[in-house]
C-alpha cells in the first residue's frame, strides 16, 4: 500500500514539476531519482513544507506575477498525495513590507491544506524598522521577538531572526540576547532529538560580499556540532546552495517569487530576468520528510515546471 | 510714459524678479544604482534637502546610523527627501543590503 501510494506521488510529481530528492545517510549527502524512491518503504507524508521569498508587491520583469506563481507552488503542495503537517515560511513574505502586501499574503497562503504556518521575516519585511505589519500578523509566537521554538513528531524547531540586527559590513546577526536564548534552548536537550533551525538569511556563510550569512554563523555551528541530526532551512538567496558539515545539514531554499544570481554574478543580489520558459524551473518549495530510520530529514526540493 | 522710461522699468522689474540669486543651491541627489549610493560622500549646507532615488529594480532603503531618518522602502523610481538643520557627518545604510554604506557631511 505504501509502495502505491508513493509510486502515484512520484508520477504525479513529475507530472507537476521536477523533484529531486537528496537523503542523508551517515552525513554523506546524495540525490536520489524519484522513481527509484517511489519503491523505498520509508516514503510517508512529509513532515512539513518549506516556501520562502514570496515577495508579494513585487511587478518587476523578472516575474510580472508573483502572485501566480506563489499560487502555482500552492497548488503543488495541495496536490502532494500527502499533505505536509504545517509549513514554515522563511521570509520576505512581502517585497516592501506594506500593509496590503501583508494582507494579500495572508489571503493566498490561506490556501495551503497545513494546519498552520510558522514565519520568521525576511529583511523586506522590515523595512519600517521594528517591523510592525510583519509583527502584527506572526509575532504571537515568539512575544514580538522574532524568535521562538515548538516541538513537533518529536522534532524540535527552532525559528530565528537574522534581519533586524545588521552588523556594519552587511551580514546577518542574531544579536546578543537572541544568541543567549539560543545557548539556553539548546542546553541540556538530548543530542539524540532532531533539531530543525530555520531563518531567513544563510547562517553559515555563502558569499560575504553580498551579505550572505551571519555574523555569529561559527557560534551557532559550535552550539549544534553535538546534536545526531541537525537541519538548517534558509531562504534570502532565491536559490538552492548546501552544505554539510558533520551532522549538520544547511539547505536555502528557492523563491516563488524570482530567482537571484549566483555569488558574484553581477553588481548585486537583485532579481534575475531569465527566458519566461525558464522560470517555472527556477521557482518552487522544499518539502521534509521524517525518515523513521536513524535522524536525518529528507529534503525534497520541488520546482513549478 | 516715454518709451525710454518704460523701458527702464521694465528692466528694473526684471532685475528684481531675476536679480537675487538664491542663497545655496538646495537640492542634492544621491542615486541607488547596482548596490551603491552614489556619491558615496556628500556635502550640503545646513538648512539643505538630500533627495535619494533608487534606480535599481531591487527596492532599498535609507536610514541613517543615529536614528534621525529612516525612509520606506523604496521601489525602482522612488525618491526619499530629507532636510539637514544641524551640521555634522552623517552616516547612513540601506537596511535591506546593509553593505551599502555612504555619508552626508553637512557644513
Amino acid at each position: 500500500m505504501a509502495d502505491q501510494t508513493s509510486r502515484r506521488g512520484a508520477l504525479k510529481c513529475l507530472g507537476v514539476g521536477a523533484c529531486t530528492l537528496f537523503t542523508l545517510s551517515s552525513g554523506v549527502f546524495g540525490a536520489i531519482n524519484l522513481a527509484e524512491a517511489a519503491t523505498r518503504k520509508d516514503m510517508g507524508a512529509p513532515l512539513f513544507v518549506q516556501i520562502s521569498d514570496t515577495h508579494i508587491g513585487f511587478n518587476k520583469d523578472a516575474n510580472p506575477d508573483v502572485v501566480g506563481t506563489l499560487n502555482k507552488s500552492i497548488d503543488f503542495i495541495n496536490a502532494l498525495p500527502q499533505q505536509p503537517a504545517f509549513a514554515i515560511h522563511t521570509g520576505d513574505i512581502t517585497h516592501l513590507s506594506k500593509a496590503e502586501e501583508f494582507d494579500e499574503a495572508q489571503q493566498l497562503l490561506k490556501r495551503m491544506r497545513v494546519s498552520e504556518i510558522h514565519a520568521v521575516p525576511g529583511e523586506h519585511d522590515v523595512t519600517d524598522g521594528p517591523g510592525t505589519e510583519f509583527f502584527n500578523r506572526y509575532g504571537k509566537a515568539s512575544a514580538n521577538k522574532g524568535y521562538y521554538a515548538f516541538d513537533a513528531a518529536g522534532v524540535h524547531f527552532i525559528a530565528l531572526v537574522n534581519v533586524m540586527d545588521f552588523k556594519a559590513g552587511g551580514l546577518g546577526a542574531l544579536g546578543d540576547n537572541q544568541l543567549a536564548w539560543l545557548k539556553n534552548d539548546l542546553a541540556g536537550r538530548s543530542a539524540s532529538q532532531p533539531i530543525v533551525v530555520f531563518a531567513h538569511m544563510p547562517l553559515w556563510t555563502i558569499y560575504e560580499p553580498w551579505g550572505w550569512g551571519t555574523a555569529e554563523g561559527d557560534q551557532i555551528a559550535m552550539l549544534l556540532a553535538r546534536f545526531g541530526s541537525v537541519t538548517v532551512l534558509n531562504g534570502h538567496i532565491h536559490q538552492i546552495v548546501q552544505k554539510v558539515e558533520g551532522n549538520i545539514t544547511f539547505h536555502t531554499a528557492r523563491s516563488t517569487a524570482y530567482p537571484q544570481p549566483t555569488a558574484g554574478t553581477g553588481p548585486g543580489p537583485g532579481p534575475l530576468k531569465v527566458p519566461t520558459e525558464q522560470l517555472p524551473k527556477m521557482l518552487g518549495v522544499t518539502t521534509v520528510k521524517l525518515t523513521r530510520t536513524r535522524g536525518p530529514l529528507t529534503l525534497a526540493d520541488s520546482t513549478l515546471a | 510714459m516715454t518709451l525710454k522710461m518704460f523701458a527702464r522699468a521694465l528692466a528694473c522689474i526684471t532685475l528684481l524678479a531675476y536679480g537675487t540669486p538664491t542663497l545655496a543651491d538646495n537640492s542634492n541627489v544621491v542615486v541607488m544604482k547596482n548596490f551603491d549610493f552614489s556619491p558615496m560622500a556628500i556635502t550640503v549646507h545646513a538648512g539643505g534637502t538630500v533627495t535619494w532615488k533608487n534606480l535599481d529594480g531591487e527596492p532599498h532603503t535609507v536610514v541613517s546610523a543615529d536614528g534621525m531618518f529612516r525612509s520606506a522602502a523604496l521601489d525602482q523610481n522612488d525618491t526619499f527627501t530629507f532636510k539637514f538643520t544641524k551640521p555634522g557627518t552623517y552616516k547612513y545604510v540601506c537596511s535591506i543590503h546593509p553593505k551599502m554604506m555612504a555619508t552626508v557631511l553637512v557644513k
